[in-house]
């Protein structure tokens, strides 16, 4: 491939290129099913967003399905699905990605797609506006648990000058009022190869898909990628603390504190220590992040073994930049918000003091080494963590993991959790469920 | 466009001295094992008067066993990365997790105790029903759940085992003592009903010999399987509104009783709802609603061919002001596909996508396991993943326009839709 620069990269057999205009690929052949997988990573999300715009990248992901130069409108949805394929797509804070997954014989057409997609969406104004109220349907479903409601009130709350502050989906008065210009320029400013990351997985011979990519992506100009917002949120001084009221069943708590980015050292004692609180969950949002052992955790014997909560779930998202750690309860029918509030800040005042025991440091560190190893079981879910934490920054941060937790000690976890679940530095939710209003027939 | 060949699953079946079914592939993809495991106690085999036993008792059946308390069994599986998911649907409780594969026989064991030899630690029972309350007090305020079940009611009225609510109710679950949930396990767990699927980086051989160890002294027989009526199809369309003060977006649920699972017409309904709800986002629902009227972030239709006939259930979201006209958009779709069938081309799609799915599907240890489970549960054979291609594209036009006739009847269909009063919700209506 003369007009690429090649460089291997020997951790799971990557392969990596850079075409010339800079477009990223990743070719990991593997060989266990007669599948391949494709994702198309673009280093904008909605941390990327200036005021009024809020949800432009999530709204520019679902126009990118509605045709484009090659690929008429009406035969967009149906192009992967002859191939037996799925494709998706998803919009998060730092990232906007696409995917197929089918036969490895589609892996041409998978590219293509991908192709189309960076170069020549078309942005209809009829799709536009047909797309608008999709969306706020969308958001509107969202409204319609209290669990989303709560988590968009404290991050809101968490960040009031970074771009995290605000849902991924955007505030409903942007969605009313974007325009196609507004969406098309986003489009064509973040839609450039030199902003993409390439991802092939699968039964495909490394140096024949690189061929391919450049076939498809070699054509398409590099663009001058616009200044990125560079606010950071100032350092928090007290407690925040916010209170949703709406009528509903369930209560639930939510606690939240500034968490280390994916690429700061403190990330991974971090994982350890929350899988020491809730449970390990990996690191793989696409495939595996629901459903953690944690029987056994701090948290869980705490509050849910003490009948004051039915769930408690922690979370630590790998981020680009400082994003959050955050430990949600579901209340127990009838337990008072206040007491189960109470019996977390106990349990996690004891892990500030003293840190967690040698049993729970090994028990969590060998979850999270399972975890990894369960969250690769696919094309798709091993071309996704590539992808990622590339876009992130480095897809080092991906294969290093395994490296960082051998070396993460007991004493690093009593230091990250005196350092970042410090009260003065978090923000606390409570959904408060009120009567409804009279009326209805149920 | 050609399809992949498809290499074909090679699954070891031993039924072992008790009764029970061991199921066993040989996977290499990563050092993983799965087990997925089902006896005949799910919610269908509730009693009427104690609705939500079979859910209770999954909630509290990994909460202790003849060997080890709560704690020691929640350390025992936390330990190895293992988190064990019971559940229920109407005819079984399942339990399936993923251990590395070093540690496949101390978790087969562990499950093994689970499913045998559960003891109801009196503490946990007052836990666990509290938690159950609580879920089903989440349900009640979610308005998918709330239109779904009560289609589900309709559907299978005069207490039927799939029209009753699985999580039963705050009440019936409060009414609920530790020796109705030791009972329920007594008289429906057992090894005649038993089977074990063992999916993954073990050789097969060794997982029955394994799987033979930790379940084949189980001597406890147990119940028959949930042998349900018939379900009677409705005559007349029926239409309730569920009021949710509060909520954002409606929740349609519509549907229809189908046919059961040894239907011979089962593969031409599966490619005529591939066809109307599921293609491409939705196939022609998703086209017509979602892309053409942009009223819903969701709209689909499924359908789920049981022992007895099961649901075909279109279901969608929509802002409130636009559930009428969604509901008659739902109704042009079907009515246009029982007047004039599908086209050449939408059926030929549905089967390349079918078929050409399967290796999607059979790649994961867990994919796996679920379809050799479902395979042998409704006696499809261990070569039914070779089968199954032949027997879609055996269908024809004529078969999938004669389901199409036969069920998507409009005006016998019964609608639910929950969420907030028409006018309680600003947003941004269909234009």
């Amino acid at each position: 491939m003369s007009s690429a620069s090649l460089e291997l990269t020997e951790a799971g057999s990557v392969r990596r290129a850079v075409l010339n205009n800079g477009l990223t690929v990743f070719v990991r052949p593997m060989r266990t099913a007669p599948l391949a997988s494709v994702w198309c990573w673009y280093k904008v999300g909605s941390k990327d967003e200036r005021r009024g715009q809020t949800g432009v990248s999530h709204w520019v992901e679902h126009m990118n399905f509605k045709g484009t130069t090659n690929i008429p409108r009406d035969q967009v949805k149906g192009i992967i699905e002859q191939c037996g394929g799925s494709w998706n797509g998803y919009t998060w804070i730092d990232q906007t990605t696409y995917l197929e997954t089918a036969t490895a014989d589609a892996l041409d057409r998978m590219l293509f797609i991908e192709a189309e997609r960076m170069a020549n969406g078309l942005y209809h104004s009829d799709d536009v506006e047909s797309e608008r109220t999709v969306i706020i349907s969308e958001l509107q479903g969202g409204e319609n648990d209290p669990e989303q409601v709560l988590d968009t009130e404290v991050t809101a709350a968490a960040f009031k000058a970074h771009g995290y502050h605000h849902p991924t989906i955007g505030w409903l008065s942007d969605l009313q009022t974007m325009t196609r210009d507004d969406l098309y320029g986003y489009y064509r400013s973040w839609y450039v190869p030199n902003n993409a990351t390439l991802v092939i997985v699968g039964d495909v011979d490394v140096d024949d898909a690189l061929r391919r990519a450049e076939q498809h992506f070699g054509a398409i100009a590099a663009g001058v990628l616009p200044a990125r917002v560079r606010t950071r949120e100032p350092e928090q001084h007290g407690e925040r603390r916010v209170r949703v009221e709406r009528p509903g069943t369930t209560a639930y708590l939510k606690l939240a504190w500034p968490a280390p980015a994916a690429s700061n050292p403190d990330f991974v004692p971090m994982l350890v220590l929350d899988a020491a609180l809730s449970g390990a969950k990996g690191v793989n949002l696409w495939a595996s992040f629901r459903n953690p052992p944690q029987r056994s955790t701090r948290l869980y014997r705490a509050l849910v073994e003490k009948g004051l909560a039915s769930s408690v779930f922690g979370a630590l998202l790998p981020t680009a930049e400082p994003f959050l750690y955050s430990v949600t309860c579901t209340v127990s029918d009838g337990t008072p918000i206040a007491s189960l509030e109470a019996a977390a800040d106990e349990a996690l005042a004891a892990v500030r003091a003293v840190g967690i025991t040698p049993v729970e440091f090994e028990r969590a560190r060998h979850q999270l080494r399972a975890r990894l190893v369960f969250e690769s079981d696919s094309v798709t879910n091993i071309a996704h963590q590539i992808g990622y934490f590339h876009t992130l920054g480095d897809v080092d941060l991906y294969y290093g993991l395994e490296g960082r937790l051998a070396s993460v000690t007991i004493d690093d976890i009593a230091l990250v959790a005196r350092a970042y679940l410090s009260p003065a530095r978090r923000t606390v939710g409570w959904f408060q469920p009120v009567d409804a209003p009279a009326g209805g027939d149920r | 466009m050609t399809t992949a060949v498809h290499r074909g699953l090679s699954p070891l079946r031993r039924g072992l001295a008790n009764g029970a079914a061991v199921i066993a592939q040989h996977t290499t993809t990563h050092r993983a094992v799965t087990i997925h495991a089902s006896v005949a106690a799910g919610s269908g085999h509730d009693p009427d008067e104690a609705l939500g036993t079979a859910y209770f008792v999954a909630k509290v059946i990994d909460r202790g066993t003849a060997s080890h308390s709560a704690d020691a069994l929640g350390e025992a599986l936390d330990g190895r990365g293992v988190s064990l998911s019971v559940g229920v649907s109407r005819h079984l409780m399942t339990f399936t997790c993923t251990c590395l594969s070093e540690d496949v026989e101390e978790v087969l064991d562990l499950v093994a105790g689970v499913i045998t030899q559960p003891i109801f630690p009196p503490d946990q029972v007052e836990l666990r029903r509290s938690s159950v309350i609580t879920s089903i007090r989440q349900d009640e305020d979610n308005p998918a759940v709330v239109a779904t079940e009560a289609l589900m009611a309709t559907l299978y009225s005069g207490g039927h085992p799939y029209g009753r609510r699985a999580k039963g109710t705050a009440a019936s679950i409060q009414a609920i003592g530790r020796e109705a949930l030791v009972a329920f396990h007594r008289a429906h767990a057992g090894a005649s009903t038993l089977r074990v699927m063992i999916v993954g980086d073990v050789e097969a051989g060794k997982a029955v010999t394994l799987a033979d160890a930790a379940f084949g002294g189980w001597s406890h027989a147990g119940g028959a399987p949930l042998a349900p009526p018939p379900a009677t199809p409705g005559r007349t369309r029926t239409t309730q509104t569920i009021t949710m003060p509060g909520k954002a977006q409606s929740d349609i649920a519509y549907g229809f009783t189908s046919v059961a699972r040894p239907d011979p017409r089962y593969y031409a309904l599966t490619l005529m709802n591939t066809v109307l709800g599921q293609y491409a986002m939705g196939g022609r629902l998703g086209d017509s609603i979602r892309e053409r009227q942009g009223m819903a972030y969701y709209v689909l239709s499924g359908f789920d061919a049981n022992v007895a006939e099961g649901p075909l259930m279109v279901r969608a979201g929509v802002n409130p002001s636009n559930v009428a006209r969604a509901i008659t958009s739902i109704d042009e779709e079907l009515t246009r596909m029982a007047r004039d069938g599908v086209t050449a081309s939408e059926l030929a799609d549905a089967k390349s996508y079918l078929t050409g799915s399967m290796p999607r599907m059979l790649e994961t240890n867990g994919g796996i396991a679920a379809f050799l489970h479902a395979a042998d549960f409704f006696g499809l054979g261990l070569d039914f993943d070779q089968r199954l291609p032949g027997l879609l594209h055996a269908v024809t036009l004529d078969d999938v326009h004669e389901v199409a006739r036969t069920f998507l009847a409009p005006d016998r269909a019964a609608i639910v839709v929950a969420g907030p009063p028409p006018d309680a919700v600003g947003g941004e209506p269909h234009r």
